[in-house]
């Protein structure tokens, strides 16, 4: 029987991670997500990891490409401003090819901005934040339980892609308790990783690890290397979730914290007798477009609703490709969309 | 017929594609020397920086990681922390230790990190073409120094081995020099006692390398051995900065 316990989001993230085999943790504080930290510092001692509080976050994400390069599960966190700075290594350990969790537990931006939750990273973390043709497999929960399972599914897709994985969260899931419940074991993915830079011991070629080919005719096969990659992982492990989506009128387009509030909604405008659905993306790269196959002929319009100016918007209205009208609701700078704000512009779109 | 000089194990056997007169080459066979000596090249990981050396994998025999620019006291510490048994060791210039790198490397110092640091200063950017850096002496002329460094636009050279000194971390550091036979003899016991070092589990080392850029100093080879002996040595005084009594 799998262990039942309340637990905050942030902790979840760092229990699922020593769960998922991580023993190496390299983070440094930043609101709302330090827990995760914290409960590193507490546990690695006890399983015989290392936790190291880095002199920065770029120093962290270094830490990162170090231990990754070694061959071990190792993971960072921070916050928005924080995964500003380790969009350096995020580039870097891209181009080398090097499988790593990095967690984000968004915060207003742009710059300091402020410690409440947001979704504004969306473009940094989809599109490439720092330099380069290159992604990272983005996976977005939306409880403590999905905290936990994506976290581990994160470990297993970076070893099995040999890439980056994020969790991107928010700070009203990182900071909620909620109940989880542990399975008595982990479904861990034993990838290959005869590159490791780990000691030949006079048996085999030397490893190198690098992201470096001033021939460019190198460097071009090299990324036609990583978007083949892409490619496959695009087509294998897209993830959402439809709900209510059969009947809807409207379907709400929403991730992480802002799903949980659709679902009320939708029970709000059932009220009104209005049918509205959610499709939810759990991938937020690759961006599940099969889900907006699956329901297209369905609904009069779709409503994107996001604590951002309208980030994912873009990537709902490339999916659509412009077969239904597409509208968009949302708050910035740490300001939650409310139940009756969306009613609104559902009413809105209505009257349209 | 007995060998009494030959290319160390840990050296690959290609053409390195430095400038004539450079010390880059004296540096490398030192550093590969010492792993062929203590016999660690098999569980040597090296970690090449952002500069002139930045492909130094190929030439070193033992698994290596290329850093991004600074950050190799960072990598380097991820790899010990993960391989505590391994020996791990970063090669790094002026400009990626002393100024993109600075908050690296004095806090892998100040951890007393168990890695060894290769640190090459020619007192000027060499893969850019000769730019001033943290290294380039007062009244220096580089690319974005044209009428010399002056103090008071450019502010003052720093000395990494005396400022790393004054932390508690580090166990053994030492400035050497490679402008001739005698101190590259020199250079190479103290190379290979940073690695004695970590391999004693004691701690942070470096070898600080006092070294040539014939090309963006304007120089022949010679004159170029000829100015670490007579305008760095001043500045950049040789010696044992730390560990003076460490026994390994």
């Amino acid at each position: 029987m799998g262990e039942k316990l309340l637990m905050k989001g942030n902790e979840v993230i760092a229990e699922a991670a020593i769960r998922a085999g991580c023993r190496h943790y390299f983070g440094y504080p930043i609101t709302p997500q330090t827990e995760i930290a914290h409960y590193m510092a507490k546990k690695m001692p006890k399983v015989g990891g290392v936790f190291l509080q880095a002199e920065s976050e770029v120093a962290a994400i270094n830490m990162v490409y170090g231990a990754a390069s070694a061959g071990k599960r190792v993971m960072t966190s921070s916050s928005s401003p924080g995964i500003s700075l380790k969009q350096e290594g995020i580039s870097y350990a891209s181009g080398a090819q090097l499988p790593a969790v990095v967690v984000n537990i968004m915060r207003g931006g742009p710059g300091l901005g402020g410690i409440q939750p947001s979704q504004s990273d969306y473009f940094q973390a989809t599109k490439g934040g720092g330099h380069g043709d290159y992604r990272m497999i983005v996976l977005a929960p939306s409880s403590v339980q999905e905290m936990y399972e994506l976290t581990v599914d994160a470990f297993n897709l970076a070893d099995t892609y040999r890439m980056l994985a994020m969790i991107l969260g928010d700070g009203i899931l990182g900071q909620m308790m909620e109940v989880v419940k542990f399975r008595d074991e982990e479904p861990i993915v034993q990838a290959d990783k005869s590159w490791a830079t780990n000691g030949h011991g006079m048996k085999r070629e030397h490893n190198v690890i690098t992201s470096i080919h001033l021939d460019p005719a190198v460097l071009e096969q090299w990324n036609r290397g990583l978007q083949e990659k892409y490619r496959i992982i695009s087509e294998k492990e897209q993830r959402y979730e439809l709900y209510h989506c059969d009947d809807a009128e409207i379907i709400i387009v929403a991730y992480g914290s802002v799903a949980r509030i659709v679902k009320n909604v939708i029970k709000v405008a059932e009220e009104e007798g209005i049918k509205v659905g959610l499709l939810r993306p759990i991938t937020l790269w690759p961006f599940p477009t099969k889900a907006f196959e699956q329901v297209i002929d369905k609904p009069r319009a779709f409503l994107t609703v996001e604590m951002s100016s309208g980030q994912m918007l873009e990537d709902v209205m490339l999916a659509v490709g412009g077969r239904k009208p597409v509208y968009f609701t949302g708050r910035m700078g740490g300001m939650i969309p409310q139940v009756d704000d969306i009613m609104a512009k559902i009413r809105e779109i209505r009257a349209n | 017929m007995a060998v009494v000089f030959d290319r160390p194990h840990a050296l690959v056997d290609i053409p390195m594609h430095y400038c004539p007169g450079c010390t880059h080459g004296i540096a490398h066979r030192l550093v590969a020397e010492a792993l062929d000596e203590l016999g660690i090249e098999g569980k040597t990981v090296g970690i090449s920086s952002v500069g002139c050396s930045y492909n130094n994998y190929f030439y070193f025999n033992c698994d290596m990681i290329q850093a991004p620019h600074g950050r190799a006291p960072a990598v380097a510490t991820g790899v010990k922390r993960s391989l505590p048994d391994n020996i791990v060791f970063t090669y790094q210039g002026d400009g990626d230790l002393a100024a993109i790198g600075t908050a690296e490397i004095v806090h892998a110092a100040a951890r007393g990190e168990n890695i060894t640091v290769i640190f090459i200063n020619n007192t000027i950017y060499g893969m850019t073409s000769g730019q001033m850096a943290p290294t380039t002496l007062l009244s220096q002329v580089t690319t974005t120094t044209p009428y010399g460094r002056d103090p008071k636009e450019h502010g003052f050279p720093i000395r990494v081995c005396e400022m790393l000194a004054t932390l508690s971390g580090p166990a053994y550091i030492e400035r050497v020099s490679l402008h001739d036979i005698k101190h590259i003899k020199k250079a190479k016991e103290a190379v290979k006692k940073a690695f004695k070092v970590q391999i004693a589990g004691k701690g942070f080392s470096l070898v600080e390398m006092l070294s040539t850029c014939p090309t963006n100093w304007g120089m022949t080879p010679l004159e170029a051995l000829d100015r670490i002996k007579n305008e760095m040595l001043e500045y950049y005084p040789l010696g044992v900065y730390a560990g003076k009594d460490l026994e390994v």
